[in-house]
């Protein structure tokens, strides 16, 4: 009796025992599939990301090249600036730039109090958190004084910390305003006992970026010695161009948001390249290089280095007068007006550039050595050894830097010596990563505090997440292949000897990676991207199927159209430069001349004719000129409806 | 004979690049290693569902003789392969899923409360962590009552898979 029954009993609970195992494994690789998936799709924001920088530094070297081609600049566009005394320059730019402008009475919005304290940053953030806009006064205001701090400030700020005093570091923030919001609201706001490190990429890609920086900004006039700014290669009026800033601005401000830009080229130049904790971290933006010097980085001029697609010139020798005013110190300003400088003592040495180049753009990578960084175009990647040689070169501890997101908001490499910090959560997306900042006090190990701004008020399930998450990747990944139609086609009929339409996985996988240069795993991501048949080949010409460019006139030819949707960003910001009188318009003449010089540099091989005629059509009032920003507008893209929509499942969870 | 071994010689070339580039998501600093907690995944995102206890045993064998906490592309590539190739630790079929949950569901209601899905997921088998068991239920659990309604659970996580 008792046997009997225990050993049903025992039955019972092995079958039940084998049964809750199979759900656990089932469940578990569920969980891992899903990790994967987001693994991958971070894989492509990032990937895409980084060529994307890549296509930002070919376009410096499409400057330089058009520069000693392009001679149609306007003579008379040119301005020489003098080199008078910095005291009458600031006064008469103040003018220029502040007290020229008023904030009329009906304006709602905060109102700064000069000289500044804690009650403005109050403001300002309560003021953000309604969505209100800063007007231009100020935002102009706080820049110039700004400005005019940082001009005091060395290249590196040295600063202590103490058991009562820790300081905070944070990384890239790209605009993201409700991450700055939850970082203070968990570690209070700045203040004497407070102190932060803001460690560049305040601006582009989020939409608050101008916010942002004010409340930097700010802090920074009521704080200066306790809140501290490094440059991010962001902080670079030319990918601003690129990354979303400039847009932002000039969105925000239709009065005087050149205005802001303008000042903002010589700000970003004065903000300091790095802070040094306690004489033994070092905390900068992106990285270093077997060759970083340190001393001559203390030593640089750093508000020379206006931008990363302005390389010094190669000489800083004169030639005749002549090519003086065409090669030596030409530069674009923000809103493309070509300027001359007057000597050549305004430019850093080649040397000197790329040193700050290394410590805005490189990565840490594991393996050993320095490698030019080939996949974002600038610095490089340097490995454990180029750490430790460096760190013990100048006595160092550690390397804090930021640069590159990280799932978790924050990853340590290099034996425990080098620091990654990203404070910009679900940067890619919804639910991508987390956002993290360090607190330092010296004597103790650098503590970690991580977060997640959620839109929803309840938490989504992991599902849901990655399911944004890769459709986001896919989507844009999508418009990669599309923009490359042609020679993808042509790729895949290369291959496919027997005309049937179909590739292998492999080959299909093959011709991808070769022609969008991205490495991917292609493999696991081609249930996505293709059709599949049963044999596990693949229908190549699927890889079109759910996206197209929309042409912008019938007569455009597809090549054409594919062409200039892949550069549209790089022809926004050659056609911005252009304009030298900013009127949106450029003309005929112009807009020939500089498609010449496009074609020939990035190898494009596309009929004059056909432009021709594109731009003939383009010219919608006949009069010879092009409004480039309609003409660009005309390129995007349009993903099939029913792709983006999935099953609504939230009902059952 | 010669086109057999052709095939395979393709097919363990195909296996290659397939764990090549599962592994390589997983490796941050791109030096050929991955942290040993990421290995598991791995190993599912390709297809497979070894249970813990089996990849415990996986892990051991492709680590180093003194565990670094990291584990080297060289010494999975074998390993993986060969589960590929022997095709172990196949992927649970949506029926035995489904009984596995009648088992449980003893009194046959089609449902389970959440208190029954936390006591056998958390006390049999290889336990849940509670974060494990957090993430299933904000998923599969209805709010209103409170139970999983585990037809309509797997029918839509396989749908969802596919």
């Amino acid at each position: 009796m008792g046997c009997s029954s225990s050993s049903t009993k025992t039955r019972r609970s092995d079958t039940s025992l084998r049964a809750a195992l199979i759900i656990q494994n089932w469940y578990r690789g569920y969980k891992a599939r899903l990790k994967a998936r987001q693994h991958y799709a971070l894989t492509i924001f990032q990937s895409i990301e980084y060529a994307d920088e890549q296509g930002q530094m070919q376009l410096s070297t499409f400057f330089s090249f058009m520069l000693e081609n392009y001679t149609h600049i306007h003579k008379e566009e040119l301005e020489l600036r003098n080199q008078s005394l910095e005291s009458e320059q600031d006064m008469r730019d103040r003018w220029d730039y502040v007290d020229s402008i008023d904030v009329p009475d009906s304006y709602n919005g905060p109102r700064l109090q000069f000289p500044l304290t804690c009650t403005d940053i109050d403001l300002l953030l309560e003021a953000f958190k309604e969505q209100q806009i800063l007007h231009a006064h100020y935002v102009l205001e706080v820049l110039f004084e700004t400005k005019k701090v940082l001009k005091q400030m060395p290249n590196f700020t040295h600063i202590q910390t103490s058991p009562s005093k820790e300081v905070t570091i944070c990384g890239d923030l790209h605009g993201k305003l409700d991450d700055l919001f939850l970082i203070f609201y968990k570690n209070g706001l700045p203040s004497e006992r407070n102190p932060y490190v803001f460690n560049g990429d305040f601006v582009d890609r989020g939409k608050n970026s101008i916010e942002i920086l004010m409340i930097l900004c700010v802090s920074f006039l009521v704080y200066p010695n306790d809140l501290h700014l490094n440059r991010g290669n962001h902080e670079d009026f030319m990918m601003n161009l690129r990354y979303g800033f400039t847009k932002e601005i000039l969105h925000k401000y239709k009065l005087h948001g050149k205005r802001i830009l303008q000042i903002l080229e010589e700000f970003y130049a004065w903000l300091p390249i790095g802070t040094i904790v306690d004489n033994e971290i070092l905390v900068i933006h992106g990285g270093i290089s077997e060759t970083t010097d340190l001393n001559l980085l203390h030593r640089v001029e750093r508000n020379k280095m206006k931008s990363v697609l302005i390389p010094p010139t190669e000489t800083n020798r004169d030639h005749d007068t002549d090519s003086k005013h065409n090669k030596v110190g030409v530069t674009f300003n923000a809103h493309g007006r070509i300027k001359t400088n007057g000597s050549p003592t305004e430019h850093l040495t080649k040397h000197e550039w790329e040193q700050i180049i290394d410590i805005l753009w490189s990565d840490p990578r594991g393996k050993n050595g320095c490698f030019p960084n080939t996949c974002r175009g600038g610095g490089c990647y340097f490995g454990p050894d180029v750490t430790s040689k460096i760190l013990n070169k100048y006595q160092l501890k550690m390397l804090i830097r930021s640069h590159e997101c990280k799932p978790e908001g924050y990853e340590i490499c290099h034996d425990g010596k080098v620091v990654t910090i990203f404070s910009a959560s679900n940067y890619y997306e919804e639910g991508s990563n987390r956002g993290a900042y360090i607190k330092l006090c010296s004597g103790t190990t650098p503590r970690f505090f991580q977060y997640q701004v959620t839109k929803a008020t309840c938490f989504q399930p992991l599902r849901q997440r990655v399911d944004t998450m890769e459709n986001s990747a896919i989507k844009i990944l999508r418009e990669r292949v599309i923009s490359r139609k042609s020679d993808l086609t042509r790729a895949f009929q290369l291959q496919d000897h027997r005309k049937s339409g179909k590739l292998s996985v492999s080959q299909w996988a093959f011709c991808m990676e070769n022609i969008l240069g991205l490495n991917l795993p292609w493999r696991s991501l081609s249930s996505n991207l293709v059709n599949i048949d049963q044999n596990g080949n693949v229908e190549y010409m699927s890889s079109f199927q759910n996206i197209r460019i929309e042409k912008p006139v019938q007569e455009a030819h597809s090549t054409l159209v594919e062409t200039l949707y892949r550069y549209r960003s790089d022809l926004e910001i050659i056609f911005n430069a252009i304009d030298t009188d900013h009127s949106g318009l450029i003309s005929m003449e112009e807009f020939r001349a500089m498609w010449k010089l496009f074609s020939s540099h990035y190898n494009v091989h596309i009929d004059d004719s056909q432009v021709n005629k594109l731009a003939n059509i383009m010219d919608l009032n006949k009069d010879g000129s092009i409004d480039f920003n309609e003409f660009l507008k005309a390129f995007y893209v349009v993903h099939r409806y029913e792709d983006l929509m999935k099953p609504d499942v939230t009902n059952l969870g | 004979m010669a086109d057999e071994k052709d095939r395979e010689e393709i097919i363990v070339a195909e296996f290659h690049k397939k764990i090549k580039e599962a592994f390589e998501v997983f490796d941050h600093e791109s030096n050929n290693t991955v942290d040993v907690r990421e290995i598991g995944t791995i190993i599912r995102s390709l297809g497979c569902c070894p249970t813990e206890g089996e990849l415990h045993d996986l892990i051991a064998e492709v680590e180093e003789e003194e565990p670094t906490g990291y584990i080297r592309f060289e010494k999975f590539l074998p390993v993986m392969t060969e589960i590929l190739l022997e095709r172990k630790y196949r992927p649970i079929p949506e029926d035995v899923l489904l009984r596995a949950f009648e088992v449980l569901d003893s009194a046959k209601r089609g449902f389970l409360t959440k208190d029954e899905l936390i006591k056998y997921m958390t006390e049999e088998g290889e336990p849940f962590s509670q974060e494990e068991m957090e993430e299933m239920l904000s998923a599969a659990i209805d709010p209103e009552s409170n139970s999983i309604n585990y037809k309509d659970y797997i029918t839509m996580m396989v749908t969802d898979e596919n």
